[in-house]
């Protein structure tokens, strides 16, 4: 667990808090990033993964998609991804994209574990949600600007100084809001996933809590 | 004097000094004006298109300069201006739009195959009101016109049966 934070009741275990640069932090005050560690077994979605994604998808509807970009989630990582230099509409947000996603195809298509548990956790709660392979990383997870000659792994060439990325202690793991480092990513031979949610100014800690939570059951009723 | 002097004291008014503040101001105007567009799209939706896409400021994610900030601050509030013109232009076409419906509607025959669909008057939804003669060829002749309100959007029953 990071620096200063407190154990939170009714976790088992409790999210760990990462840590932002100091620099970013001053220029992006509320920006953060917390993860939780859990067993599973990527692959098919058990029944009741796949009942509430349907659930979910009977309760989604068009005029919430139009709408989604006034409510105080959604927007709060559309103005984020405005200050760092990406346009929403081209990069979408995750849960823009999921929106998306449910009008063209009419449902929230199954896509397995962990994708599933993503997803309803990211539309239910509007979080922005990532999984990475959790035996893969090394120590804390932090968001920080890339060092010269930093790259991220499976991609070519090195990372333009200043870009943004979540990081391990060893490096890059994935650009912050952005494709994730080869390795990283979750595939079937994973046994231990790290969900990790990337908190902006305007996204209540609760809000945060309530997705690493949802994200965690639903992994946990697959394993 | 001495109050010109000790307002001179003030860090706010040190030009120059910390950047940091302007570019904490910009993102803050970039969150009112992204909050604005958001609104403006949502009020076109089905009406007109609104561009609302900017050109990235970055290829990835990164701390943007004043330089930057000030574009992404800029284009924004160019998309809001051109999208309060655009909608201003479209109502004043649905309100032409509406009292001609009010004129089709009194007096049909006088309005001859007028049609107007729902998004001609910035209603949501299918269909229209057409002005046609009341049985057919008959009612040509005889100058019986009315107005026919059509009953909204196809099922999808039917839809799926054309598709057979």
């Amino acid at each position: 667990m990071g620096a200063g934070a407190a154990p939170r009741i009714g976790w088992e275990p409790s999210p760990q808090q990462g840590w932002v640069a100091p620099h970013l932090a001053a220029e992006f005050p509320g920006l953060g990033v917390a993860w939780i560690e859990v067993d599973a077994h990527p692959g098919k979605s058990p029944d009741p993964v796949r009942r509430r994604l349907r659930d979910l998808s009977d309760r989604f509807f068009g005029a919430q998609a139009i709408h989604m970009r006034e409510r105080p989630i959604p927007w709060a990582y559309r103005v984020f991804y405005r200050q760092i230099g990406l346009d929403p509409d081209r990069n979408r947000t995750p849960v823009e994209r999921l929106a998306l996603e449910r009008l063209h195809d009419g449902t929230f298509r199954s896509q397995g574990l962990p994708a599933d548990a993503l997803t309803i956790a990211i539309v239910e709660t509007g979080v922005a949600l990532r999984a990475f392979d959790a035996e893969r990383l090394q120590g804390s997870l932090c968001i920080r600007d890339s060092a010269p000659g930093e790259s991220l792994p499976g991609r070519p060439g090195e990372l333009i100084q200043g870009t943004l990325a979540i990081a391990d202690e060893c490096g890059p793991v994935a650009l912050l809001f952005g494709s994730t480092g080869e390795g990283y990513a979750v595939d079937h031979d994973s046994r231990r996933l790290a969900i990790a949610a990337v908190q902006v100014k305007g996204v209540p800690q609760i809000a945060v809590d309530e997705a690493l939570w949802m994200a965690a059951a639903s992994l946990r009723a697959g394993g | 004097m001495l109050d010109l002097i000790a307002r001179d004291d003030q860090p706010a008014l040190r030009a120059g000094v910390d950047e940091r503040l302007a570019r904490v101001e910009l993102r803050r105007q970039i969150g009112r004006l992204e909050q604005e567009l958001a609104g403006l799209v949502s009020e076109a939706f089905g009406r007109i298109a609104i561009e609302h896409r900017l050109q990235p400021a970055a290829g990835e994610p990164r701390v943007l300069d004043l330089g930057g900030l000030e574009r992404v601050r800029d284009e924004l509030a160019e998309r809001i201006g051109q999208a309060r013109l655009d909608l201003r232009e479209r109502a004043v076409v649905e309100t032409y739009n509406r009292e001609l419906l009010r004129e089709v509607e009194a007096n049909p025959a006088e309005h001859k195959w007028v049609k107007i669909s729902r998004h001609d008057v910035g209603e949501p939804g299918c269909g229209g009101w057409h002005s046609r003669p009341y049985l057919g060829p008959l009612g040509m002749l005889m100058g019986w016109w009315r107005v026919k309100v059509s009953s909204g959007c196809p099922l999808a029953g039917r839809l799926t049966a054309v598709e057979r």
